[in-house]
């Protein structure tokens, strides 16, 4: 590796302590879930580790839990993670053109919130280098953390466990709060997310299907919905 | 066994959705319907995997409602992720602890 490189992989291996220590904690959380869905430590451990992405996991881990199907796990992904799609859509502007595909293949492998957030923020394009070393460390935190998360689930009381599973809902929360906070239509779209999900589990017949099915139809009609009666503008919608 | 082919799955589509605009498409979103949708999914999706599905994590649902008003009222108050996810486990613990 020649000494520029070298300098870059520690620049961004340095950018990524913080992110890793935030990833332990969230994947502890996300371990307890794996944990009541009946996921051993070391499937725990292979989901973080090729998947990196919070809801995109918890999703999978109820149809895990539901056996609902391998293409209703296809299709929960994707709900989950479309985000992540738009994100890889603005991060293509900011990889120099000729840069490798086996490069462009490494770089996709954890395009994350954070990820994305570090990456774009820097001026100039993304040096494959850099990421590489902006990944290391928080997928060793993300995937180390929902090892022992699933572990702690078998180790702790049932009441610990217990108040410990909505953990991942408060951090859902704190996500989806503040935002719906400054965008009236976010708030709403994300009022009419509780008040259509709670009826969608208890009103007869649609609360036969899977919550994964149920979370899948009301996210494309709710955001599609959104989307047609209030398009955002073109400044607003890059992130 | 087939918990692997559940894992491998979601790992091959979450990949596809990261990579596949970094090496075929390599363009920005066009359509403003599609970055508008993209943009708005994320939060529907967090909000209805959240609710009700945290009343029925907790053994009295009441404590699942508790803390998910708490969480609400903290985030918007401008609480970060960790405060907000503690203060929800806590309200759950001594919640059913108590009643």
């Amino acid at each position: 590796m020649k000494a520029a490189e070298k300098r870059q992989y520690l620049k961004g291996m340095r950018d990524g302590i913080p992110i890793a220590l935030g990833y332990f904690a969230v994947a502890f959380s996300l371990g307890i879930m794996a944990k009541l869905s009946g996921l051993t430590p070391f499937q725990g451990f292979l989901s973080s580790v090729l998947v990196n992405a919070s809801a995109g996991e918890y999703a999978g881990f109820v149809v895990i839990a539901e056996n609902s199907g391998l293409y209703m796990m296809a299709l929960m992904t994707i709900v989950a993670s479309a985000r992540y799609f738009l994100m890889s859509c603005a991060l293509s502007q900011h990889i120099a053109p000729d840069t490798k595909m086996i490069h462009r293949l490494l770089i996709g492998f954890d395009v994350t919130d954070e990820m994305f957030g570090v990456m774009i923020g820097r001026p100039g394009y993304v040096n494959p280098v850099y990421a590489y070393g902006l990944y290391l460390l928080p997928i060793i935190g993300w995937s180390s953390g929902t090892v022992l998360g699933i572990v702690s689930g078998s180790i702790l009381p049932a009441s610990v466990v217990n108040a410990l599973s909505v953990a991942l809902y408060g951090m859902f929360l704190a996500i989806i709060v503040p935002p719906a906070r400054k965008d009236r239509v976010v708030l709403g779209t994300v009022i009419l997310g509780f008040g259509l999900s709670f009826a969608f589990s208890r009103l007869p017949v649609v609360s036969g299907l899977s919550s994964g099915t149920r979370t899948i139809i009301l996210t494309v009609v709710i955001a599609g919905l959104a989307a047609l009666l209030f398009p955002r503008k073109e400044e607003e919608a890059d992130a | 066994m087939k918990t692997y082919l559940y894992i491998l799955v979601m790992a091959l589509t979450t990949y596809l959705i990261r990579v596949l605009p970094l090496t075929l498409i390599r363009k920005p979103i066009k359509s403003r319907f599609i970055r508008s949708f993209l943009y708005y999914v994320p939060y529907v999706t967090l909000a209805v995997m959240t609710f009700p599905a945290i009343m029925d994590a907790t053994n009295s649902p009441i404590a699942g409602i508790v803390s998910l008003i708490a969480g609400i009222l903290l985030a918007w108050f401008g609480a970060g992720l960790f405060p907000v996810a503690v203060c929800c486990c806590v309200i759950v613990f001594l919640m059913e602890l108590l009643f």
